[in-house]
């Protein structure tokens, strides 16, 4: 028999979201995700300051502004002919900035967001808000390792509070750094700097190697079926991201659940609109070409979301995506770290697609940049510049392609007359959280829903714990479809 | 999970909305020092006063109708004795529609129908963030879907709760803390607001009166490009009709702040803001924005 399960706020990720799953003999049968809340950002920045983009699109999100702003920052450089130019110093201390804030988002990701769902918060503290009300009926740790788990809990928010006072030593402050700027950043690094910036580093290193890494695989241990849900569509993408004076750190890639690399192209990027309230007209285009006619009486229509696409083909974005992209290209330190963790948990690559293999990728990783930035830190050159000087053009366009602790993060611009002509962002959370496309593949979450078994209909904890392992970033909403009825209808206007 | 003296605790339940807005306020304020977010969470903030999380989307364990449920509960059970948050601004277009935050009877629970129906019965709120006290970026040019902030949704409707604006982009944790403060030590009619609706304890004087670079201003010394030494005027810095402590108290357990990181002041606690403050790296003066 169906049933449709309705989750409406989901919360515990950034923004506004919802689920609603067809359950039919205890399997979820079909999915879909829809944006809900829309506030029009790319509308609001046509024809202002191109400048300004780089202080506005961080706006678009509170727990990876510094995304936004490296995103912006580079796509303006490319739009302004300065990509070429900027110093070294610049690269770093973006670098150094974006990496503060991947740590505060996984710390809190993991700890904040997802782990009220597996550890008994209110078990250690008392049934009191905000650890009740809650789902019951799946805690399976107790005693003195929950104990200690809750006190990470509280633990962590000092260490996340921690990275975002490190990141103002050169990003001014948080949320919203004021120092990646167009053409470099704002902020030098004084020798006191760096030696401040490298003891605050070092007490989160210290915590995400001894407490953060084996919670995680506790936490898997003790789950260990959830190794197993959860695993989508099998292909992830990574766009690479932390430019240094060498290269990008992260390295590009588009693989396969057979760990088979094909290069990235940003061109073979499309958004479909079939399912978005867009007008089609504009579908199947790359995002440097992309329109966005917002048509709200489209029939067929579920979201605000578009469905960007590789090939034609769903892939999933995020840390699964980034550590399987620098395994298969033989990064000495991902490939140990990998082997390592999968060699504890006593499972192949193909656990890794998986609700805890996201969680487990995005713990490595975090400790993968925290033991790179101290590296950073020491090839700074106090007395060299930061930045160069700027103008902003009559014409020009941009591309800005970068990571966010989410996923591959992009903005294009387009500038006339010195003002902005058009800007398009294409937010992790827009692939992975992503509604059918016009070949009807549903999104990289939709198919980590689908095929689920839920237990118990009233705690439907596999749901939720599977979404909140992408880390979604966007005011969104994730929708399965109702059996008897035309669920498209439920989404109106928004 | 330090206690106070014992006395009968005083519990002011707090429902956290979020509207149009980017979670930033709520990081804010997660980064707070001296009270924690443990303590603000956990613990008496003033020796027998304690604040009650019944609502925030970011952290509560809870969700779908049985958080929908805490707010109808808290509404009817706790009226008059509740502090309404609200983050981010209020979309108006479309009957609201443009924003939701749950279902409640088969249909959105938009914010706007949420702040009204919450915002009447509240001992107080308070608009954190630009978003919510005066629209902020979703409420920028052409404001696609017609974002207001709380005091101007009140306003229309009629309600006459107290609204504390506290702007920012995003707030100041310690202007939170240091509002809540206020009212558990010394009452609502304590919190002493400017004309924009703002505490002058937290919004009282410019920018530009405490800014270390104000000598550089005096001598006429400014910066030509970002990364020069100097007044950062030149370069747009609105730090000249900003209300704000930014300069005393700093960002980040003091760490550091815009002007201090060589990056010129957006104005961001004004009502004008991003309007009035834009272009940012241009001169807009005082009498621009009349």
């Amino acid at each position: 028999m169906s049933k449709t399960i309705k989750i409406d706020p989901l919360t515990r990720i950034e923004g506004h979201m919802a689920i609603e799953a067809l359950v039919d003999d205890g399997v979820v049968k079909e999915a879909r995700s829809a944006g809900t809340l829309f506030r029009g950002f790319e509308i609001i920045l046509q024809g202002r300051d191109p400048r300004d983009a780089n202080r506005l699109t961080q706006r678009i999100c509170g727990v990876c502004p510094t995304s936004h702003a490296t995103a912006s920052a580079l796509c303006i450089d490319d739009a302004f002919g300065l990509t070429n130019k900027i110093p070294d110093n610049a690269k770093l201390i973006r670098a150094l900035i974006l990496g503060a804030n991947f740590l505060q988002s996984h710390i809190l990701h993991f700890y904040h967001l997802a782990a009220p769902d597996y550890v008994d918060a209110a078990g250690a503290v008392g049934a009191v808000s905000p650890f009740v009300p809650r789902y019951e009926g799946d805690y399976r740790i107790s005693g003195q390792a929950n104990a200690e788990l809750v006190n990470h809990y509280v633990e962590a928010l000092d260490i996340r509070r921690k990275c975002q006072e490190m990141l103002s030593v050169f990003g001014g402050k948080m949320p919203h750094n004021v120092s990646t700027v167009p053409g470099g950043v704002t902020e030098k690094p004084t020798e006191d700097k760096i030696t401040n910036f490298l003891w605050r580093l070092n007490e989160i290193r210290d915590f995400v190697d001894n407490v953060y890494i084996p919670d995680v695989i506790y936490v898997a241990n003790s789950y260990d079926d959830y190794l197993g849900i959860g695993k989508g569509c099998g292909k992830v993408l990574t766009y690479g991201g932390f430019d240094l004076p060498t290269g990008r750190f992260f390295k590009a890639g588009v693989v396969s659940e057979d760990l088979k690399l094909e290069p990235f192209v940003s061109e073979n990027i499309t958004e479909d609109l079939k399912y978005s309230w867009y007008a089609d007209s504009g579908s199947g285009r790359n995002p440097a070409e992309g329109q966005t006619e917002p048509k709200l009486d489209k029939k067929q229509a579920y979201s605000f979301l578009k469905s960007p696409r590789y090939n034609g083909k769903v892939v999933e974005l995020g840390p699964l995506a980034r550590m399987i992209s620098n395994y298969v290209q033989n990064d000495a330190g991902t490939k140990k770290l990998v082997d390592s963790l999968l060699g504890q948990l006593g499972v192949g690559t193909d656990a890794l697609f998986s609700v805890l293999g996201r969680h487990a990728a995005r713990a490595l990783e975090a400790k993968i940049i925290a033991d790179a930035m101290a590296d950073w830190l020491q090839i700074l050159k106090p007395a060299e510049p930061v930045i160069v000087a700027n103008e902003v053009p009559a014409e020009g366009t941009g591309a800005g392609l970068t990571e966010a602790p989410r996923g591959s993060l992009g903005h294009w611009m387009t500038i006339k007359d010195r003002k902005i002509e058009r800007y398009q962002v294409i937010t992790p959370t827009a692939w992975n959280a992503s509604p059918k496309d016009d070949k009807d593949q549903p999104g990289a979450v939709e198919q980590a829903l689908m095929g689920t078994k839920v237990k118990d209909r009233d705690n439907p904890f596999e749901l939720v714990r599977i979404v909140r392992a992408f880390d979604p970033c966007l005011a969104c909403s994730v929708h399965l479809l109702d059996a008897n009825k035309n669920a498209s209808g439920v989404f109106k206007v928004v | 999970m330090q206690k106070g003296k014992r006395m009968a605790t005083k519990e002011y339940p707090v429902v956290w909305l979020q509207g149009a807005g980017c979670t930033g306020c709520s990081i804010s304020v997660l980064n707070a020092v001296s009270p924690r977010i443990q303590n603000l969470l956990l613990d008496e903030v003033v020796p027998g006063h304690h604040l009650n999380m019944l609502f925030n989307a970011t952290i509560m364990a809870g969700e779908g109708e049985a958080v929908i449920e805490v707010l109808k509960d808290t509404e009817t059970e706790r009226k008059g004795g509740y502090i309404l948050v609200v983050e981010g601004a209020i979309p108006t277009a479309a009957d609201g529609l443009y924003g939701s935050i749950g279902e409640r009877g088969g249909r959105h629970l938009t914010i706007e129908q949420s702040v009204a129906e919450l915002g009447a019965n509240a001992l107080v709120a308070i608009a954190i963030g630009t978003c919510a006290a005066y629209g902020g970026i979703p409420a920028g040019k052409p404001n696609p879907t017609q974002c207001k902030g709380v005091k101007e949704l009140f306003d229309e409707k009629g309600i006459d709760t107290l609204v504390v604006n506290l702007p920012g982009c995003p707030v100041h944790p310690d202007w939170f803390t240091g509002t809540v403060s206020v009212i558990m030590f010394s009452g609502l009619d304590a919190v002493k607001l400017d004309n924009v609706g703002r505490p002058e304890l937290f919004y009282g004087r410019l920018i530009h009166e405490n800014c270390p670079r104000r000598a550089d201003f005096d001598k006429g010394r400014f910066a030509e490009k970002l990364g020069d030494q100097g007044c950062l005027y030149k370069l747009g810095c609105k730090g000249h009709y900003t209300n704000a402590d930014c300069p005393i108290r700093q960002w980040n357990n003091g760490v550091s702040w815009c002007i201090k990181a060589g990056s010129p002041c957006l104005g961001c606690v004004e009502p004008e803001f991003p309007d009035g403050m834009s272009p940012i790296y241009e001169i807009v003066t005082f009498e621009d924005l009349k």
